[in-house]
């Protein structure tokens, strides 16, 4: 079996999303990924970097942690913030819920997670904060 | 800080309309400063319509749609509307997906390589 994993750390400022995008983008490269299944990854991986950056840390800046695993055609990603966390993480995953209207948020961000990637889990605490883990075959696509 | 996330703040307006031309990239970070923008020029100049161009952009996330929506909200309270024009395939499926076409018009990008409805 081919296995890979990385792991990143960085601070929840906005600046950060295209960093965190084009980081994933560059070690799922080796999987001989589609143009479609990179786009699709890097919008989840930039819907979870955000909530961690609004919601799990409410604009305070704080690290944000990606691991990513590559078992021979299975991308795995880790987003982690030790932020405020999720209370009801089933009414958070609703399509269009958001707890912050006022920013001017619409709450399509789990949505386009589940839409891009093959399973999205969520593992949360009020006060420890929040994991979310996505997982995606890659480079499945005949030619 | 670093130059490559800077938003280049392009904007005209021709009568009344305000003509933003949308980054390559539109996340939390770019959306922010385009609403900034748009809203502090629609504050002071009298503007009924702002027009989303998205020529330039091959990357937008749920901040796009929020960003959007808000603009959308404020024309709306001043009798204006909001539009958005070649869009293409990748920004078309993410605009598709979030149900906003029901709301704001969008034109896809013509005569492109990948005209969706052939
Ligand atoms: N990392 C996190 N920490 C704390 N709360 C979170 C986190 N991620 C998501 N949430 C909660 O889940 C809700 C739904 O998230 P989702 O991304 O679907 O929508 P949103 O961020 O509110 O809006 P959008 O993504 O459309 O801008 C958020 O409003 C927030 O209450
Ligand atoms: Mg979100």
């Amino acid at each position: 079996m081919k296995r890979n994993e990385m792991k990143i750390e960085f601070d929840s400022i906005s600046d950060n999303e295209a960093f965190a995008r084009v980081t994933v983008a560059a070690f799922m490269a080796q999987m001989n990924p589609s143009m479609e299944e990179v786009a699709d990854v890097k919008t989840a991986v930039s819907e979870a970097v955000t909530n961690a950056i609004i919601h799990g840390y409410e604009g305070k800046v704080h690290k944000i942690t990606i691991t990513g695993v590559i078992e021979d055609a299975l991308l795995s990603l880790e987003v982690a913030d030790q932020g405020v966390g999720i209370r009801d993480v089933k009414k958070a995953m609703e399509p269009l819920y958001t707890s912050r209207p006022e920013l001017e948020r619409s709450g399509m961000g789990f949505l386009f997670m589940e839409a891009f990637m093959d399973e999205v889990q969520v593992s949360s605490r009020p006060g420890e904060g929040t994991i979310v883990t996505m997982k995606k075959m890659i480079g499945q696509h005949g030619e | 800080m670093s130059s490559n996330t800077k938003v280049q703040g392009r904007q005209k307006i021709t009568d009344k309309t305000l003509w933003i031309s949308v980054p390559k990239e539109l996340d939390h970070h770019s959306a922010e400063q385009i609403s900034q923008e748009a809203d502090g020029l629609v504050r002071q100049k009298d503007i009924r319509e702002i027009v989303f161009d998205f020529s330039d952009t091959v990357f937008c996330d749920s901040s796009g749609i929020g960003m959007l929506m808000g603009r959308y909200k404020m024309m709306k309270a001043l009798g204006g509307n909001v539009r958005a024009v070649q869009a293409g395939e990748r920004v078309g499926k993410i605009l598709m997906l979030s149900g906003i076409m029901k709301i704001i018009p969008v034109e896809k990008k013509q005569g492109g390589m990948q005209d969706e409805k052939e």
